[in-house]
């Protein structure tokens, strides 16, 4: 799945967020931006969370680790973990080249959608990066 | 006092607009702004080990010691023999406080012309102000200290074409130097100091030359080594590259509260039949034995172990990680650690407590790379 960037939210902290209505439910599917792997590089490992596991915002659902440093993955949404992308354990460097897309990380069952509201649209976000760079 | 401290910026080196240049991520590092790197650290990292690169290590603090009875104050300071070294000759040794507690790990130059009694000495960033105060509590009359930091840069030329390269540049080829050896030349450029050292596990020569033309001297060095796909490689590159090679770095293997015997590092300690400061307690700490030691772990999946991480034996806490990486040659994570002595055969199972969770270990030989000769 290839998803356009200017669809998405984003956090703070680099993660950005697809919204979509499954059967009834709003499952947000989560990833980091391509600003924040480039500014990680030389990712060697993921850990991400088991499906069934809580999900809030805010909170670490994981970590990735540079050559150099690791660094928390925060939920920017409040629900439970339905999917996890197992498979980027051995295939970090899609995160590299198609972090929207096959660097998803985890897919969260939303129970709540107050904390959509904090998110920032790709503008906004991109804004954000500019500062920080 | 020109010193930086919490509300100064950070000092640049001589190179500092070509690390711009290149596009490197700069960050503070021993009050020095420093590229940590330019394309990413495991592509410096493979441009050392396949090629050539080029590392700016102007922050190291660069002392020339002159006057009479250099050598024997000098003795009197350092863990290893200098008294006897020949002009040519760069010695690693460690500076220790009374307890053994380690001040720096240094190389020490002994300076040409032959009968003459001058040092000049390479000392860690982060020590060297620490280790002009000590200097300064342990004076001889006749022994006058020159900072050369800033008036010099330093250029490390590291990998297995660092020799072609470096030979081009200088007009003579520096495999006439031994290992550990160095010259003081006069090239056109200046005076410069070449040491075949470095700090990578690779062959190479470290240049010191004058602060004024460090920049020529690094636009020439890429340009004589682009067909060899010379690059620079920043700080990143050099800790993966010398935890590779099994080098301790000052502030995580080596630091003062860890006495120098437990170093792994005997052939810099020579204690048997002279003296200097720390002597007494590192001998008597190896004669009380049990001493923890430096080894190598290497782990099994993917996940970096890094400084701080409590090593396992079983259930019982037998040591901590110093340092650790993802080897981007072994393609494994890598460490240094202090283990008690009794877990520190090659070949121990150990494990390591990464963030709450235990990941198996084992004790290795170090260095974790070799180069082929």
């Amino acid at each position: 799945m290839r998803v356009d960037p200017s669809k998405l939210l984003f956090a703070e902290t680099h993660e950005w967020v697809a919204v979509e209505s499954v059967g009834g439910n709003r499952v947000a599917t989560i990833g980091i931006s391509p600003f924040a792997v480039e500014q990680l590089t030389d990712l060697v490992y993921i850990e991400l969370p088991k499906v069934g596991a809580k999900a809030t915002a805010g909170k670490e659902f994981g970590e990735v680790e540079s050559v150099k440093a690791v660094s928390a993955l925060y939920s920017p949404v409040d629900g439970e973990i339905v999917a996890v992308n197992d498979a980027l354990a051995d295939s970090l460097e899609v995160l590299g080249t198609d972090a929207y897309g096959q660097g998803w990380m985890i897919k969260v069952k939303l129970s709540d959608e107050a904390a959509l509201s904090k998110l920032m649209d790709l503008a906004a976000y991109e804004k954000q990066c500019g500062e920080s760079h | 006092m020109n010193e930086p401290n919490a509300s100064s910026p950070p000092r640049r080196t001589s190179l500092y607009s070509r690390h711009v240049a290149a596009g490197a991520r700069l960050v503070d590092f021993a009050g020095w702004e420093m590229p940590i790197q330019y394309r990413g650290i495991v592509a410096e990292h493979e441009t050392c080990r396949g090629r050539v690169a080029l590392f700016d290590v102007s922050h190291m603090g660069r002392l020339d010691l002159e006057g009479t009875g250099v050598a024997q104050w000098l003795d009197g300071l350092v863990t290893r023999r200098v008294t006897d070294a020949k002009v040519g000759r760069i010695r690693y040794s460690l500076v220790c406080r009374e307890d053994g507690g380690v001040l720096d790990d240094i190389l020490a130059y002994r300076l040409p012309p032959e009968g003459s009694d001058a040092w000049s000495l390479v000392v860690n960033a982060s020590n060297r102000e620490k280790l002009l105060a000590w200097f300064g509590r342990h004076p001889a009359p006749n022994v006058r200290i020159v900072d050369r930091t800033f008036d010099t840069a330093m250029i490390a030329v590291q990998g297995p074409r660092a020799l072609a390269v470096a030979a081009t540049w200088l007009g003579w080829d520096p495999s006439t130097l031994a290992y550990y050896t160095g010259r003081i030349v006069d090239h056109p450029v200046g005076r410069i100091t070449v040491g075949r050292t470095g700090y990578t596990g690779e062959d190479g020569v470290e240049l010191i030359v004058p602060a004024g033309v460090a920049e020529g001297v690094w636009d020439r060095l890429m340009e004589i080594g682009a067909p060899d796909g010379i690059a620079p490689a920043g700080l990143g590159a050099r800790d993966t590259l010398r935890l590779e090679a099994g080098m301790p770095l000052y502030g995580h293997e080596l630091t003062e509260e860890r006495n120098a015997a437990c170093a792994g590092l005997e052939f810099a300690i020579q204690g048997a039949d002279r003296n200097f400061i720390g002597r007494d307690s590192i001998v008597a700490a190896k004669e009380r034995g049990e001493l923890p030691v430096r080894v190598g772990l290497r782990l099994a999946d993917r996940r970096p172990v890094r400084e701080g991480a409590e090593v396992r034996r079983g259930d019982a806490t037998i040591g901590v990680v110093t340092s650790g990486t993802f080897s981007p040659t072994l393609q494994a994570p890598i460490a240094m650690a202090y283990v008690q002595a009794d877990a520190a055969a090659v070949g121990s199972e150990l494990s390591v407590d990464i963030r709450g969770s235990l990941h198996a270990a084992r004790v290795v030989e170090l260095p974790f790379y070799r180069r082929s000769v």
